[in-house]
C-alpha cells in the first residue's frame, strides 16, 4: 500500500497538433468526472472519474499530475482529495497519468507544471472537486443498491453506511456501479474547519522505497537492450559543433556510435555509460565558438553596472509619487549597489533521459517537472504525432526549476532518432550539468532612499539593472518588452506584491541579456530582490538610528499579512530581548508565490570573517498548511539552498563559458554548517500561497543583516567566497 | 573480468580494473541503489561500505574493491527487516526527493556502527553528504532517534 506506481492505461487516442500542447495553454481545460461508459485502470478497477479510482480490495488510487520532486506535493495533493473523498488514508495509494493520456482525454488532468510553487496551490480546487465528485457518486451507488436516499447515508473511511436499516458496504464493493453512474454537476467542498486529513502532518506516501534504494529516477531506467549516451555541448552558450574526429574512439570499448545532436551537441553511444564517457574524453572534437567567447563575468558586470545609470532605458515595474524630486530635496540620502550572480540549480541527480524511437512511436522516460512540456519536446524532437508519443513520469533527484526545461529530453529523442529500434538512456555527467545550466538570473541593483529631517523614509529608488527569465524563456508573456517577474517581491500588488508604502517609489529593471542562458532557480526573481531590499531596509534603518524592526513596521502598516509574519518570527527569536553574548540577529521578509514569508536568524562571527549560523526562526502565511510537516520541510530545505548559494554559490564566466564544473568549485551547505530551523506557520485562510520557493528569499538577506550587526560591514556582493567569509 | 563481492554475493563482471567501482556497481552488477553525484568524491550519494567502513563509490576503482566486502544500500537490511537506519529514515520522515538518501543511510549506517551514540560534533565531523534538498534537520533527528532507542 502507500506505493507509488505509474498506471498502465488503455485509451483512446486523439490526434491533437503539437502546437496545441506547447506551453499547454492552449487546450481549455475540461475535466468530464466520469460518464456512462466505465474507463479502467489497467489492472481493470473502475475509474469512478479521473482523480480516483477504486479496486475490489477498497485501494484508492489517486491520480497525481503534478510532479513529485521532494517537495512534497505528491502526498499533499493525495490529501485533498481523500479529505473530500472521505476514504481510508492508509489505503490511498498514487499514479502519475502520463501526458500523452491526459492529452487523449482532452486534458482531463489539467496543468501539469511544477514550478512556481504552483504544484497544491493551482490544482487545489478541482482535485478537491475530484475527490467530493467521486465520493457523491459512490454514495448514490451504495444507496441505489440500497433502494434508499442518498441523503440518507453516510460515509467515513471509506465505509458507506445506512444507519436506518443498518446496511454499510464499502468503496471497493460499489465502485463498479459508482463509475456507471452520471457525475454531479456541482459538488459542495468541505470547509476547512471541518478538515480531517487536509492540516495534519501525515508521513509522505513515497518513502521507503527512498530508503532501500528502490526507487526507480530517470538515471534508474533499464530497458531490454538500453544502449547508454554521455554527451558534450559546445562549452560556450551559443556555438557550435565544427567538426569530430570519430575514427579516434572507434575502437575503444563498448563505444556503438558518435552522433552530432543537433547544431551545438556530440554524444557517444556505448554499452555502458561508463564507456560512452570516457570515449567521449577522448574525442577530439572542433567548436565554432562565436562571438560568445569573448564575454566574462568582468564584461557582463560593466555592462550591468552601466545599466544602473539613469540615463539608460529601464521597464517601471512600481511607482508612486515624484522619487527624483524628492531625493533632490531630501534631508539626507542613502545609496548602496548590490549585486547577484548566476547560479545553477545543481539537482542531485544531473539531468538524464531515456528515449525509444520507431518510426511510429517515440517514448521518454525522464524526471520532468512539467510532463506536458516534456511531451510536447518529444512530438517536436521526433516529428511524430502526439496519437504517437509520450513521456513516462519518474521521481526526480531534485528539480529546483531545472527539470521544468525540455532541453535534456529534447536531446536523448535527437540520438534515439539516429539508432531507430534501440533504447538510449541519455545521462549528463556533473561538469555537462554545471557548464549547461538555465542559470539564475545575473543582475546589479541601485538603491536610493531619502529622508526628511525627521528620519521618515520620503523616497525609495531601486533600479535594478540584469537578466530577464521571460526574455529568453517566454517572451510571449513579455509586457511591451517589460518582464513582469522581474519585480517579484517588489511588485506594486499581485501574488508577489512589495510590503511597504514609501510616498515617493520608483522601481525600474534596465533590462540586459548576456549570453548565459537564464532559467527559473527555486525562488526566481525573488532571490536578489529580497536581499537588496531588506539589506537595503536595515541600511536605511541604521542611517535613520532606528531599529531595524520598528523602522519597517512603520513602513507597513496598509500590509497587515507583511507585517504579521514578520511580527511572528520577531517574537519567536525574542527580538526585543538582547541576544546572547557574542550572537547576532538579522530579520527580513518578503512575499512571493501568493505566500508572506519572514526570517530571523542569529550568528555568531570569528575573526570577522567565520559565520556560524546559530539559529533560523521562519515564518510562513501560505493561506493553508496541507501538511504542516511538509511544509516545515520546504522551510528548512529553503535555508539550505538560500545560504548554500549565499555562502558558496556563485557561477562565473571566462571566455563565454561557466568556470565552475562540480562541487569542488560550487559547493553545497553540508549538516555542520545547518543551522537550527523552527518554522511558525500562520496560515490566515481565504487565500492559497505556494510553499516550496518564497522562503529562500529572506534566507539570505537574515543572515546579511544579522552579519552586519555583528561586525559593523555590509556585504554586498554574493557568493560571501569572493568576500573570504565562510562558515565558522 | 574482475571478481566483486557485493551484498554477500559474488559477481563476476565484465569490467575494466580501472572502472570505479561505482559504475561497476550500477552498470554491471545492475544495483542502481547506489547513486552518482559528482564522480569526484565530493557529494557522497555513491557511498557504500566496503570492508564494513563508508567509502565513496565513485573514487575508487574496481581493482581496489576486488577480494573486498561491499555493501550497497540493497544490501543493508537484513532480509525483509529493514536496517534501524532505515527504519528511522521512514518514521521520521527524512527523504525529500531522496537522491542522496542511499548515500546518506550508508554513511549514518556506518557511523553508528563505529559510535552507537554520536554527538552532534561526531555527526557533523562523520556525515558529509551532500543533500541539496536540505534534509540535515531531519538526519540530525533520525540519528539521535536511533542513538536514543
Ligand atoms: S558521486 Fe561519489 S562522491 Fe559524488
Ligand atoms: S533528499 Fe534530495 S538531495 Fe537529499
Amino acid at each position: 500500500m502507500n506505493k507509488h506506481v505509474s498506471p498502465k492505461m488503455n485509451r483512446r487516442s486523439f490526434i491533437i497538433g503539437t502546437a496545441a500542447v506547447g506551453t499547454g495553454l492552449a487546450i481549455g481545460l475540461d475535466i468530464p468526472f466520469g460518464g456512462p461508459a466505465v474507463v479502467r485502470a489497467a489492472d481493470g478497477s473502475p475509474e469512478v472519474n479521473a482523480w480516483v479510482v477504486v479496486r475490489p480490495d477498497d485501494t484508492v488510487v489517486i491520480r497525481i499530475a503534478r510532479s513529485e520532486m521532494g517537495q512534497g506535493s505528491l502526498t499533499g495533493l493525495a490529501q485533498l482529495v481523500a479529505e473530500e473523498l472521505e476514504c481510508d488514508w492508509s489505503k490511498v495509494t498514487t499514479e502519475y497519468p502520463t501526458p500523452g493520456q491526459s492529452v487523449a482525454r482532452k486534458r482531463v488532468w489539467g496543468d501539469f507544471s511544477t514550478g512556481g510553487s504552483r504544484g497544491i496551490r493551482s490544482s487545489q480546487d478541482y482535485v478537491r472537486k475530484g475527490g467530493a465528485t467521486a465520493r457523491v457518486m459512490l454514495i448514490q451507488a451504495a444507496a441505489d443498491e440500497w433502494k434508499v436516499p442518498a441523503a440518507e447515508c453516510t460515509v467515513a473511511k471509506g465505509v458507506i453506511t445506512h444507519k436506518a436499516s443498518g446496511k454499510t458496504t464499502t468503496y471497493g464493493k460499489v465502485a463498479e456501479a459508482a463509475a456507471k453512474l452520471t457525475p454531479p454537476a456541482d459538488v459542495k467542498l468541505k470547509d476547512p474547519k471541518d478538515w480531517t486529513i487536509v492540516g495534519k502532518g501525515l508521513l509522505r506516501l513515497d518513502t521507503a522505497d527512498k530508503t532501500t534504494g528502490t526507487m526507480v529516477y530517470g538515471i534508474d531506467i533499464k530497458l531490454p537492450g538500453m544502449l547508454n549516451a554521455a554527451i558534450k555541448d559546445c562549452p560556450v552558450f551559443g556555438g557550435k559543433v565544427k567538426s569530430f574526429d570519430e575514427a579516434k574512439v572507434d575502437g575503444m570499448k563498448g563505444v556503438k556510435k558518435v552522433v552530432k545532436v543537433g547544431d551545438s551537441a556530440v554524444a557517444v553511444v556505448a554499452d555502458t555509460w561508463w564507456h560512452a564517457k570516457t570515449a567521449l574524453e577522448a574525442l577530439p572534437i572542433v567548436w565554432d565558438e562565436g562571438d560568445n567567447a569573448k564575454v566574462s563575468s568582468e564584461t557582463i558586470a560593466k555592462w550591468l553596472a552601466e545599466g544602473l545609470d539613469d540615463a539608460q532605458p529601464a521597464y517601471v515595474g512600481n511607482k508612486n509619487g515624484d522619487v527624483k524630486a524628492a531625493i533632490a530635496g531630501a534631508a539626507k540620502k542613502v545609496e548602496a549597489v548590490y549585486n547577484y550572480p548566476y547560479q545553477n540549480h545543481a539537482t542531485m541527480e544531473p539531468m538524464n533521459a531515456t528515449a525509444l524511437y520507431t518510426a511510429d512511436k517515440c517514448d521518454v522516460w525522464c524526471g520532468t517537472q512539467n510532463g506536458e512540456a516534456a511531451f510536447a519536446a518529444v512530438l517536436e524532437a521526433s516529428g511524430l504525432p502526439a496519437e504517437k508519443c509520450d513521456v513516462h513520469k519518474v521521481m526526480l533527484g531534485g528539480g529546483f526549476g531545472r527539470r521544468g526545461m525540455t532541453d535534456y529530453v529534447r536531446q536523448a529523442v535527437a540520438i534515439a532518432k539516429q539508432m531507430p529500434g534501440t533504447p538510449i538512456k541519455l545521462l549528463w555527467s556533473r561538469e555537462e550539468d554545471m557548464t549547461h545550466g538555465r542559470y539564475h538570473p545575473i543582475t546589479q541593483c541601485k538603491m536610493t532612499g531619502a529622508f526628511d529631517a525627521d528620519n521618515n523614509l520620503v523616497a525609495l529608488h531601486y533600479r535594478l539593472s540584469g537578466q530577464s527569465i521571460l526574455f529568453s524563456l517566454r517572451p510571449e508573456a513579455l509586457q511591451n518588452g517589460m518582464d513582469p517577474a522581474a519585480f517579484q517581491g517588489v511588485a506594486q500588488s499581485g501574488e508577489a506584491a512589495f510590503g511597504y508604502s514609501v510616498p515617493n517609489l520608483l522601481i525600474e529593471h534596465a533590462m540586459r541579456n548576456p549570453h548565459v542562458p537564464p532559467g527559473f532557480w527555486r525562488g526566481v526573481n525573488v532571490n536578489h530582490n529580497a536581499i537588496y531590499m531588506e539589506c537595503f531596509m536595515d541600511e536605511l534603518a541604521h542611517a535613520a538610528g532606528q531599529d531595524p524592526l520598528e523602522f519597517r513596521r512603520k513602513l507597513m502598516g496598509k500590509n497587515p499579512k507583511h507585517l504579521a509574519v514578520l511580527n511572528a518570527v520577531a517574537e519567536k527569536i525574542g527580538w526585543t530581548t538582547p541576544a546572547p553574548q557574542g550572537v547576532y540577529r538579522g530579520i527580513a521578509q518578503v512575499m512571493g508565490y501568493g505566500s508572506y514569508v519572514a526570517g530571523a536568524a542569529e550568528i555568531s562571527v570569528t575573526d570577522g570573517s567565520k559565520i556560524k549560523v546559530l539559529r533560523i526562526v521562519a515564518s510562513t502565511d501560505p493561506g493553508y498548511v496541507v501538511n504542516p510537516a511538509q511544509v516545515e520541510r520546504q522551510i528548512a530545505g529553503s535555508f539550505v539552498y538560500g545560504l548554500s548559494a549565499l555562502f558558496y554559490g556563485g557561477c562565473t564566466v571566462k571566455d563565454g563559458r561557466i568556470e565552475q564544473t562540480n562541487f569542488d568549485t560550487f559547493n553545497s551547505m553540508r549538516i555542520n554548517e545547518m543551522p537550527k530551523v523552527e518554522s511558525v506557520m500562520v496560515p490566515s485562510g481565504g487565500f492559497w500561497g505556494g510553499v516550496g520557493e518564497p522562503t529562500i528569499g529572506v534566507a539570505a538577506p537574515a543572515v546579511l543583516n544579522a552579519y552586519f550587526a555583528a561586525t559593523g560591514k555590509r556585504i554586498r556582493s554574493v557568493p560571501l567566497r569572493d568576500q573570504n567569509i565562510s562558515f565558522a | 573480468m574482475a571478481n566483486l563481492t557485493i551484498n554477500g554475493k559474488t559477481f563476476t563482471l565484465d569490467v575494466e580494473p580501472d572502472t570505479p567501482l561505482l559504475w561497476a556497481i550500477r552498470e554491471n552488477a545492475g544495483l542502481t541503489g547506489t547513486k552518482y553525484g559528482c564522480g569526484i568524491a565530493q557529494c557522497g550519494a555513491c557511498t557504500v561500505h566496503m570492508d564494513g567502513v563508508a567509502i565513496r563509490s565513485c573514487g575508487i576503482s574496481v581493482a581496489e574493491a576486488e577480494g573486498k566486502p561491499i555493501t550497497t544500500i540493497e544490501g543493508l537490511a537484513s532480509g525483509s527487516t529493514l536496517h534501524k537506519v532505515q527504519q528511522a529514515w521512514i518514521a521520521k520522515d527524512v527523504p525529500q526527493c531522496g537522491y542522496c538518501q542511499s548515500g546518506m543511510i550508508m554513511a549514518v549506517a556506518a557511523l553508528l556502527s563505529e559510535k552507537p551514540k554520536p554527538t552532534d560534533a561526531d555527526i557533523d565531523e562523520a556525515i558529509t553528504n551532500i543533500c541539496r534538498c536540505g534534509t540535515f534537520q531531519q538526519v540530525r533527528e533520525a540519528i539521535h532517534t536511533i542513538a536514543s532507542a
